[in-house]
């Protein structure tokens, strides 16, 4: 081991740290890098592992950020003990990065000088390239099999069972025995050599636990696809972009799966990949206007092209979902990086005085469920309902809960009226408020030869669907609609709010992939004595609880990944609150927020009001 | 469980039709469209096509982009679910429909404007997609619903009532729809039933995307000497290739024709189109030659009607995707969700320690 530390202790960590991997995009370090994450998890210790990638195909630096955490914190925590650096172009940034007393994993092959390196961190260098060049003759397979050599060595440096990425590798190329044995090969040099040159385990260690326990691991856009399986949607529409290109393609490898007709091999969905975003929400509003379950996914640049379109939907009453994975914007470069920066976008999305339902899942349990809950939702609201997600939820894969499923829920259809009701001769006026809710009956085409056509269109029609450009049908419109937004309230997933452990004057409030950064932050500041409530939003429009957590509390903090703080706009203005109350917590840079980033900040707000922690409080 | 439309209280002699539907059971809402405006005999041949073929009102879904023209499905089929979408995005909704549900006949109607100028992408792309659909452009070469601006159809050269003469290049969607793929394709006239009537039957019975441009002279706006849009200026330049009968199933073909004068399509469903030449070169199974006889005749300021090119072995998209028979919107639960059983072995499977 080539200690260069001479002031600082080297850190001593169990089952509980940060490792990242700097490489080059299109190297193949991808499936290497995740091999490891799950030898981790193999051990039984939990793991949140987050690709950093640039908008590139093959050149450009990428990371993937591995958070180790035996007590389950599955956010981006802040910081890094120890660097795999793999990539000359990012070095210096890369050494810099290391905790003082971390350690820096490196290609030991070409000679560095001592001032690329630092003084304070414990060096790892393996000759891994001279190793590939020795073993391997064909370009491709030196570079494939350098990613195993780290995953070997890095497996002997963590006290990795070495056995359980042999089993890893067995299964990830079944029925390929020739595969299985080179990459084990490759595996065990690079092992061999950590274990003949090195103390293993070094002071960063894997003990067996049995901290993942029943979870699964997926990404967001996956669990998307699944839930609208099983949300019972037909139609997909899309326009392929980063990061929700997935959600479709896991829609349609799961209906190959489930959706196949077993008599006739024939298809019992339909996927569409459109000429654009304008014409996959107009495929998914004319499959829903027909009675069928339908979906787009995209992302911003494709959500402000829908926008004449979510207009329409809205007025004219067609249920529509949109899984909207979140990226920076506009242009190529952020949009591989992750936001929360739509809400405003979709909330308000198009012209006239629209508003629209929102769901925010935290994680791919809840991109499952809200994800089929959403085809229920927009067929009893008769609206567009828009599951936002962001790049980060999406498309890592993140550990979770096992989805679920019960086999007796049906599919609420919402308000639907039948031919044998329109024959009875029930009462059908399309925009008419029959139940007081705001809701209407709508018919599906074809039900009726004589009754229940009607012609939909925008705003300009009365209760009947009869062309209309009276001043009071409009404002009869516009009033119902306002009352099926009330509604929502209702239908939309509550939020679930945590108390601290002592009672606290302070709030935070935060959704979606900001989740489980904040479940550590919170954990962070108790340790400093300072205890916050919180509240995770799942759903627009706001439920009264929202509103009643933030009366309840001197102030609260917005925590977001957004610059212009998107959900204190939206709680300001739809909840009415005052915005001196609500303290903005932004993240922005495109990185997923990390937890030491949270609790600093709320910190440092507390600090500036000269709020005296509660701890000292009770020693004075 | 099947439902009746009741009878309407009518003379006795007035005509039905097989199904026992009178010509009033296909109307709609009264037009507000300009009087004398070529739209509204469009209007009246859709209820015409439709009542001679025996199609439950109900059975078609009518949409149409924003415009004169795309209001007017209002005007007929009142019995018909209908959709007034967005300006130049019907054939996007119009697909989601049909994927919904194929048993359905589709009928899209829409403007030059909504169609060649702001819609011309989903125009192309529902034709290259086969989306079993009859659509109509009623073309009038302006803009007739925000007051007379030129459309992407007006020919250059053509003058506007103002007296600003238009220089861009006209685009002509049959052409355009020949080269996408379109399996019908015709061009017709508002003023000329005898020949629109049968072509948008021979449209209806189509399987696949079926394209017909009728001329559609703007009485307010376009209808002026110096335009190539006018009623006069339309029935001076007609070119008709042929002339179109639709023969079901049912019919007994009562009509003789001179030999080699005849030619005989038998479509999908078994509807036979019966073409009378009137150019007795004109081949309307060649594609190719199709295209290159409408640039020659441009060029020679004609209008090419008739039926200019019909697939009688085309395929939709349906076909295309391989869906099953069952319309996708009468799937229900059972078929739909995979269940809880599924869900737990795909959980397994995505376990990690
Ligand atoms: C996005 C959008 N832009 C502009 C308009 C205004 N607009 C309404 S109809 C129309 C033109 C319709 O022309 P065409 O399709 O030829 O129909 P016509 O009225 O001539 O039958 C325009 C530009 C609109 N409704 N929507
Ligand atoms: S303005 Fe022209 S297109 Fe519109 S209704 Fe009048 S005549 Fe018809
Ligand atoms: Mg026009």
């Amino acid at each position: 081991m080539s200690t260069m530390s001479t002031t600082t202790a080297a850190i001593q960590a169990s089952n509980d740290f940060v490792i990242k991997f700097a490489n080059v995009n299109g190297s193949g370090s991808a499936s290497a890098n995740e091999l490891f994450a799950r030898a981790i998890m193999g051990m039984g210790v939990p793991v949140a592992p987050r690709n950093i990638f640039p908008s590139n195909i093959q050149g450009l630096p990428t990371w993937y950020e591995m958070r180790v955490s035996e007590a389950g914190w599955l956010g981006r925590r802040g910081g890094c003990e120890l660097m795999v650096a793999m990539n000359p172009q990012s070095w210096d940034r890369d050494v810099a990065e290391v905790a003082p007393g971390g350690y820096l994993f490196y290609d030991s092959t070409k000679v560095l000088p001592r001032s690329r390196f630092r003084e304070d961190i414990t060096v790892l260098g393996v000759p891994l390239t001279e190793i590939c060049n020795r073993e391997y003759t064909d370009p491709r397979q030196r570079q494939l099999f350098k990613n195993i050599m780290y995953v070997g060595a890095l497996t002997a440096l963590l006290g990795i069972d070495l056995g359980v990425v042999d089993g890893l590798i067995a299964d990830q190329f079944r029925g390929k025995d020739k595969l299985i044995g080179a990459n084990i090969n490759a595996l065990k040099l690079g092992y061999t050599y950590a274990s003949d040159h090195f103390a293993c385990p070094i002071g960063l260690r894997i003990e067996r636990s049995n901290g993942v326990g029943e979870r699964i691991f997926i990404n967001g856009n996956d669990a998307c696809g699944l839930g609208a399986v099983y949300g019972g949607a037909t139609v997909a529409a899309w326009y392929p972009i980063t990061p929700s290109t997935s959600v479709i393609e896991a829609f349609s490898s799961y209906c190959r799966k489930f959706r196949t007709d077993p008599d006739n091999g024939m298809a019992r969905y339909a996927v569409v990949q459109a000429e654009d975003e304008l014409a996959s929400i107009g495929m998914v509003i004319g499959a829903s206007w027909n009675g069928a379950r339908a979906f787009t996914a995209t992302s911003g640049p494709g959500i402000s092209l829908m926008q004449e379109f979510f207009g329409l939907a809205y007025f004219a009453e067609v249920p529509a979902v949109i899984f909207n994975v979140q990226r920076g914007g506009p242009s190529t470069g952020m949009p591989t990086r992750t936001q929360q920066s739509d809400l405003i976008a979709c909330a308000y999305a198009s012209h006239g005085d629209t508003k629209h339902v929102l769901l925010f899942p935290e994680d791919p349990y809840e991109c499952f469920k809200f994800g089929a809950q959403a085809f229920d939702l927009a067929d009893r609201l008769q609206t567009p309902i828009f599951v936002l997600l962001d790049l980060d939820m999406g498309m890592n894969d993140h550990l979770c809960q096992p989805f679920d499923w019960d086999d007796q829920r049906l599919y609420d259809r919402g308000k639907i009226m039948t031919a044998e009701e329109l024959e009875a001769g029930k009462n059908f006026g399309r925009y008419l408020d029959v139940d007081g809710d705001g809701i209407p009956y709508r018919t599906i085409p074809g039900t009726h030869p004589s009754k229940g056509a009607f012609f939909s269109r925008g705003t300009t029609r009365n209760a009947y669907a009869k062309y209309s450009e009276t001043g009071t049908d409009y404002i009869y419109n516009m009033e119902r609609l306002r009352r099926k937004f009330e509604t929502a309230k209702k239908m939309v997933p509550a939020p679930v709010a945590k108390r601290a452990a002592q009672p606290s004057r302070f709030g935070a409030i935060y959704y979606g992939s900001t989740s489980p950064a904040m479940a550590e932050a919170l954990v962070q500041l108790a340790a400093q004595g300072i205890h916050v409530n919180s509240l995770r939003v799942r759903g627009f429009p706001f439920a009264d609880e929202v509103v009643d957590f933030i009366n309840e509390h001197d102030a609260v903090f917005v925590v977001e990944q957004n610059e212009s703080g998107q959900l204190r706009m939206l709680l300001i203005n739809e909840a009415e609150i005052d915005p001196k109350r609500l303290i903005r917590v932004l993240h922005y840079d495109g990185t997923p927020i990390t937890a030491r980033f949270i609790s600093g900040m709320i910190a440092d707000a507390l600090s500036a009001r000269q709020v005296t922690p509660v701890r000292k409080q009770v020693a004075s | 469980m099947t439902f009746l439309a009741k009878p309407n209280l009518l003379r006795p002699d007035t005509p039905r039709n097989t199904l026992g539907y009178t010509r009033r059971d296909y109307e709609g809402a009264i037009s507000t469209l300009c009087a004398g405006c070529g739209h509204d005999s469009i209007s009246a041949a859709v209820v015409q096509a439709c009542f001679d073929l025996d199609i439950e009102p109900h059975r078609v879904a009518k949409l149409s982009g924003i415009g004169c023209s795309s209001k007017t499905p209002d005007y007929f089929l009142g019995a018909s679910h209908g959709f007034n979408t967005t300006h130049g995005r019907m054939p996007s909704v119009l697909t989601g429909a049909a994927l919904a549900n194929r048993e359905l006949i589709y009928l899209g109607v829409s403007g030059d404007g909504d169609s060649a100028s702001i819609g011309i992408g989903q125009f192309a792309h529902a034709m290259r997609r086969g989306v079993n659909m009859t659509y109509l452009v009623e073309n009038n070469g302006v803009y007739g619903l925000t007051k007379g601006q030129f459309s992407a159809t007006a020919d250059r050269g053509s003058k506007s009532k103002r007296g600003v003469v238009n220089s861009e290049t006209p685009i002509d969607l049959a052409a355009l729809a020949l080269q996408l793929g379109a399996t019908y394709v015709a061009r017709s006239f508002s003023g000329d039933k005898e020949q629109l009537i049968p072509l948008i039957k021979g449209a209806l019975r189509h399987l696949g995307s079926a394209l017909i441009d009728v001329i559609s002279p703007c009485v307010t706006f376009n209808n002026h000497a110096g335009s190539t849009k006018s009623y006069d200026f339309v029935r001076e330049h007609n070119d008709a290739v042929n002339r179109l009968d639709v023969i079901l199933p049912r019919d007994k073909i009562s009509a003789s024709y001179p030999p080699g004068s005849l030619r005989r399509i038998v479509q999908h469903d078994g509807s036979v189109l019966h073409l009378r030449k009137i150019d007795k070169d004109y081949d309307p199974s060649d594609r190719v030659g199709a295209m290159n006889y409408l640039q020659e005749r441009h060029v020679l300021g004609e209008i090419v009607t008739g039926l200019l090119y019909v697939d009688s072995s085309a395929e939709d998209l349906h076909r295309h995707l391989n869906t099953v028979e069952m319309p996708l919107n009468k799937l229900q639960d059972d078929t739909l969700c995979p269940g809880s059983k599924a869900l737990e072995a795909l959980n397994a499977s995505l376990r990690s320690s």
